[in-house]
């Protein structure tokens, strides 16, 4: 057991020193959300009370698109230098590896997109005090779709051009969380109880991180042989 | 147990030629079945007092959605076979299932727009069994997009087989979702009629249709079931024998 702690936290490790030392690379999707969620108000109106009523749906597909571009290289360069190859030889667990993999891509990119969206919902006018409960359902929402992507990302691994693929397979399967993070959002905005909403992320949550490894695992085999 | 028959379904000339004896037992009594549903259901069926005979699209839309969700049940079911027993013929018969269903979503999809066009007023609203319908068919097309994408067949089979399994898990819960999200944004104001307490003239030609669809559906999957084989087998000599007749 312990042993198994250790090695989920050498792979976490490893990919975060990985990621600080390649800081840009970080950067995109948050970039990315911040561009795609300015688009909106240039596209539509500065207005605020109409920026407030579609806050939660630009929010969530901006979310959704910037973590879609963070997934697609969450194997990629472990692939490319064998990285992944050893996990699978290493006699460990892969399903647990790859989990502890997703782990440490949602501390890089699910955890900094619910930081942000803080700060793009105060550009699309939305209250302070919608915020704790913004980040949370972002933050609960994109532990989900970094398992679901993990699956997506192991399916398309040595794909050339995966990228449009990736998001062909991610994104139908991420209507519930769209559905469920968005109305959590406009619960937040409305100053509404979110908890049902996060009930149904943190349930969809759950089932991602059950059921998602063990896919993954089974993808990234069948990409080794 | 005797496993062998099951082990039988493995090898590709075996299931060629059982495929192409079954194929006209499936294919007539769905050919005699659809024109016995369509003829009572445009026919003898009285019309919809609300809807006039609007309604009788019914009898291919209901049908047809009822196969896209089965066509996926199949290609997962028989998906998961193949992984599990790595039977080639088992993926072959999921890569038959994924164009059959994509093309009966579609069907469900038109068939309902244009029963949308009269009742609602327009080819498209936002109702929760449309899009998840749509959603459907978007699964389907990736099913078929991560097929075609990978190049090595085997892989193509293992690959497109866990993206089946999660797709399956997946498809309730879209469902739901998507139910859940309609009933929140907007209540049903354009169309309201409680559930239609169908009568039996209605019903018995719909019952005839399902039936003749589904039978329907495994003819088509039988005969997209001997291609695919032919394709996959076409290095083999029992193909050349096959052809050469």
């Amino acid at each position: 057991m312990s042993s198994a702690v250790s090695c989920a936290r050498l792979v976490i490790g490893r990919d975060l020193r990985l990621a600080f030392r390649n800081r840009t690379q970080l950067l995109h999707p948050l970039l990315f959300f911040a561009i795609v969620t300015t688009l909106f108000p240039l596209a539509l109106t500065p207005e605020p009370s109409q920026l407030r009523d579609v806050a939660p749906a630009v929010l969530w597909v901006g979310a959704l698109l910037a973590s879609l571009l963070a997934i697609e290289f969450l194997f990629r360069e472990d692939a490319q230098d064998g990285t992944l190859e050893q996990y699978a030889l290493s006699g460990r667990s892969l399903t647990w590896l790859l989990f502890a993999k997703t782990v440490s891509h949602w501390l890089l990119s699910g955890l900094p997109l619910a930081l942000m969206s803080p700060i793009v919902a105060y550009g699309l006018a939305v209250s302070p005090a919608a915020m704790p409960g913004i980040a949370a359902s972002v933050a609960l929402g994109t532990i989900a779709l970094s398992l679901l992507g993990a699956i997506s990302a192991a399916l398309t691994l040595g794909i050339r051009r995966g990228g449009a693929l990736l998001s062909l397979l991610t994104l139908p399967l991420a209507v519930p969380l769209l559905i469920f993070g968005a109305q959590a959002t406009a619960r937040a905005i409305e100053g509404a109880s979110l908890v049902a909403p996060m009930y149904f992320l943190a349930a969809c949550a759950v089932l991602g991180l059950t059921l998602a490894p063990l896919a993954a695992a089974a993808a990234v085999r069948i990409s080794l042989e | 147990m005797d496993w062998t028959w099951f082990h039988r379904f493995g090898s590709p000339p075996h299931l060629y030629g059982l495929a192409g004896r079954l194929t006209p037992w499936f294919a007539w009594p769905s050919a005699f079945l659809i024109a016995a549903g369509l003829y009572g259901g445009l026919v003898l069926a009285p019309a919809d007092y609300q809807q006039g005979d609007g309604f009788r699209v019914i009898y291919v839309h209901a049908p047809s959605a009822w196969l896209s969700l089965m066509a996926y049940t199949w290609m997962a079911v028989a998906a998961a076979i193949g992984l599990v027993w790595r039977m080639k013929a088992a993926h072959a018969a999921a890569a038959s299932c994924a164009p059959l269903g994509a093309w009966f979503t579609v069907a469900a999809l038109c068939t309902g727009m244009l029963w949308g066009k009269p009742m609602w007023g327009t080819y498209w609203v936002w109702d929760p069994r449309l899009t998840s319908e749509l959603v459907l068919l978007f699964l389907y097309l990736g099913y078929m997009g991560l097929r075609s994408a990978i190049e090595d067949p085997q892989r193509a089979d293992r690959a497109s087989a866990v993206l089946a399994i999660v797709g399956v898990i997946n498809v309730p819960i879209v469902r739901y979702s998507v139910e859940w999200w309609n009933s929140i944004h907007q209540a049903p104001s354009v169309m309201k009629f409680g559930k239609p307490s169908i009568s039996w003239p209605m019903l018995t030609p719909l019952l005839i249709m399902f039936v003749g669809f589904t039978l329907l559906f495994v003819a088509l999957l039988l005969v997209r079931l001997r291609g695919e084989i032919l394709r996959r087998e076409r290095h083999a000599r029992w193909v050349a024998e096959v052809v050469a007749g």
